[in-house]
């Protein structure tokens, strides 16, 4: 027999009979009384304080803003989207001081260790963000490939004031996630660390080192 | 074979490791320093949340998992596959090596990088995979650290807890060529490097799940690092390997317990990322691996499942905090336990995984104190769970039917003999009365030693009048009433 039935018919055969397993009660992970500008200042003060940046800007300010914050770093490019409007926004500015736009049109075999070593900063949009534990929810696509957010030193998040959730919960029922997942779902919260030596924190390790997240108001 | 008799007599030496870490001021003051801060962390974590009332939802949403386990699994076989995930199966540990090998082989990888995955130490993937010729190398920075040292784990969140600064940097420095220094900004940055030359060059990704969500078919992953990321997104192939009772039924569950995992481990809110994977790469997409593969490993684990009881070890999600809380791990280490669990979920599901045998020591190494079945997020009974496995020890199917591996292997003719005397005795009155009062009268011939036990205390001595005899003089009132107190504590 393959080991897939072994497996189930032990499984199946158990000796002591049914399991009993009372219904969970999922209202204290849930009921979370915020209104919006509760819940933007607790996504705020959570990601802060796990070394996430947070700018609120506006439509009108933002890319000076992000050009303003690259140029700081001595960001010398900047990976982003072709096609959302972030992506479009970003390459209509005649703003000077944005550093160089890279796009990622291409399957990651062909230029992988030009991503890997001279890929400086790398914005992407979100999907929301969850106000309880500071997280933004990214779900990658072409447009937006999964290393972007994740491979350069600094990733730059825009979110939407509005698209704030009190709890994952909350964003997986009113965005409908169990309907349709797409091949990478992801909760950023903060940029890569590690406490492996000795408990102590350094950032960085093998994602950004810096997470600058721009909240879209108004 | 010889490999894992080694292995296995390395967990027969509990005692000498234990005194050994005891008399190791380093080993001692590690994870002090480590345990307090981690106890702290967690009780901030929990501050503003109703702890008991979240560890009742965890327990349930584990519990209702398992009582459907078998549906569940099938189910999100049907939707991995589905999506176009490929599903395995392996009985043992030996046989989900050979999965892993042939997927590997037909590939023709010869450069495996691993994310985090406590199953593959179980399993001793590594030293397998090494033995066929195939190079995997660990990516979590702990982790790589402890393979460089060519050790194993200690902790099973923080691999590297038993080593300090300095030592880490002499070890990156003697392997890697990194340069000598304290600063731990500079060592993770230079493992960060390395790693990333790693990731480019390898043939195939292989992490471990935290949960496998069977309505979307979806494998979860948590991290801090990234390095979990780099493992399932850059190599062309990621294999994802996990022990049968890691499926949930939806994504709620799975969300349920993330907010407990977490906050239990390390207390933290959340982690960094939490990754969810529920297809391989779409011929639209740019990135991530080409083929995804899920290797679901039994290693004993259906055979827990049989028994009512012992059932409620598979609840484990894996945070850790038992051994955050445990007095005897912070003061032994993870290394004395020998086995890939340490610490008192280790005492609890290594016994089943290796037998009684192999782990004869580890149910008695507890104090019994309850902090683990305490801080447990998933109300496992741990404290319940050793005093049945010592039980198991003892009597075996002599009592009743076994089903742990190994059972009866401390019984002894004489302590059976000396139970069963002391059983028949206290169903006779007249005869326990006769006894003693016999006792309490030659009180004078017990030793003044008792082995082990009188080593840093003092013997018990037999008091000279027994409680019967005490109590009807106190009745017939030749030595005066009883104080309140005590009539009070005696009701």
């Amino acid at each position: 027999m393959s080991a897939r039935d072994d497996i189930l018919n032990a499984l199946r055969a158990r000796r002591g009979g049914t399991i009993s397993a009372p219904t969970p009660d999922f209202s204290v992970v849930t009921e979370r009384p915020w209104n919006a500008a509760e819940k933007l200042d607790r996504f705020q003060r959570m990601i802060e304080s796990v070394h996430g940046e947070v700018h609120r800007v506006d439509e009108e300010t933002w890319v000076d803003i992000l050009a303003d914050l690259l140029k700081t770093r001595g960001v010398r490019n900047l990976l982003a989207p072709l096609k959302h409007t972030i992506g479009t926004a970003l390459r209509e500015s005649d703003n000077p001081d944005l550093p160089e736009l890279l796009s990622y049109d291409q399957s990651i075999e062909h230029w992988q260790p030009s991503l890997f070593n001279e890929v400086d900063a790398g914005i992407t949009s979100t999907r929301g963000a969850i106000a309880e534990t500071g997280s933004l929810i990214l779900w990658p696509s072409a447009d937006e490939p999964r290393l972007m957010s994740l491979v350069p030193p600094i990733h730059i998040a825009v979110l939407e004031a509005d698209q704030i959730f009190a709890t994952f919960q909350e964003a997986l029922g009113l965005q409908h996630w169990s309907r349709g997942m797409p091949t990478n779902a992801l909760l950023v919260s903060g940029p890569s660390k590690t406490a492996d030596i000795e408990q102590t924190l350094a950032y960085g390790v093998h994602g950004p080192k810096e997470l600058i997240v721009l909240v879209l108001e108004g | 074979m010889t490999e894992a008799a080694t292995h296995l007599s390395d967990v027969r030496q509990f005692h000498p490791r234990a005194h050994a870490a005891l008399d190791n001021p380093q080993i001692r003051a590690n994870f002090r320093k480590a345990m307090d801060g981690l106890m702290d962390k967690r009780r901030n974590a929990f501050a503003e949340w109703d702890l008991e009332t979240l560890r009742t939802l965890g327990a349930n949403v584990r519990q209702q998992a398992l009582a459907n386990l078998p549906d569940l699994l099938e189910q999100l076989e049907k939707k991995l596959t589905t999506n176009g995930i490929q599903v395995h199966w392996a009985r043992s540990g030996d046989e989900a090596c050979e999965v892993i090998r042939d997927i590997c082989v037909a590939r023709n990888a010869k450069r495996v990088i691993k994310g985090k995955s406590m199953v593959s130490e179980e399993m001793e993937l590594n030293h397998y995979l090494e033995e066929q010729g195939i190079e995997a190398l660990e990516s979590d920075l702990g982790e790589y650290i402890v393979q460089l040292a060519e050790e194993t784990p200690s902790h099973i969140i923080m691999p590297a807890i038993h080593k300090n600064t300095g030592e880490i940097s002499d070890l990156l420095h003697e392997k890697t060529g990194t340069d000598r220094s304290h600063d731990v900004n500079y060592l993770t940055a230079s493992a960060r490097q390395q790693l990333r030359e790693k990731f480019m060059q390898a043939d195939v990704g292989i992490s471990g799940v935290n949960f496998a969500v069977a309505e979307t078919g979806t494998l979860c992953l948590v991290e801090n690092e990234g390095n979990g990321r780099m493992t399932t997104t850059v190599p062309p192939c990621h294999i994802a390997v996990t022990g049968i009772e890691k499926v949930v039924g939806t994504l709620d569950d799975a969300a349920a317990l993330l907010a407990l995992l977490t906050r239990s481990a390390t207390g933290q809110h959340i982690t960094t990322y939490f990754n969810m994977i529920s297809r391989p790469r779409q011929p639209e997409e740019f990135d991530g691996p080409e083929a995804v593969h899920l290797v679901l490993v039994d290693n004993g684990r259906s055979s827990i499942y049989q028994d009512d009881q012992l059932l409620d070890t598979l609840r484990c999600i894996r945070c850790g905090a038992c051994m955050n809380h445990c007095p005897v791990y912070t003061r032994i280490g993870g290394h004395a336990y020998g086995t890939t669990y340490p610490g008192p979920i280790g005492k609890i599901l290594m016994p089943h995984l290796l037998g009684l045998d192999a782990t004869r020591d580890l149910p008695s190494a507890s104090s019994l104190c309850g902090a683990c079945g305490e801080v447990c997020p998933v109300r496992i009974p741990i404290p319940d769970l050793l005093v049945r496995l010592r039980r198991e020890s003892v009597d075996g199917d002599r009592v009743h039917e076994s089903r742990v591996r190994g059972h009866g292997l401390k019984r002894s003719t004489w302590e059976a003999l000396a139970w069963k005397g002391w059983q028949w005795l206290h169903v006779r009155p007249t005869l326990y009365r006769l006894g003693t009062a016999m006792g309490a009268r030659l009180r004078r011939l017990q030793p003044t030693t008792a082995g082990a036990w009188t080593r840093y205390r003092t013997s018990p001595r037999l008091a000279p009048r027994t409680l019967h005899q005490q109590l009807r003089e106190r009745q017939t009132g030749s030595t005066g009433a009883i104080p309140a107190r005590q009539r009070g504590a005696s009701q």
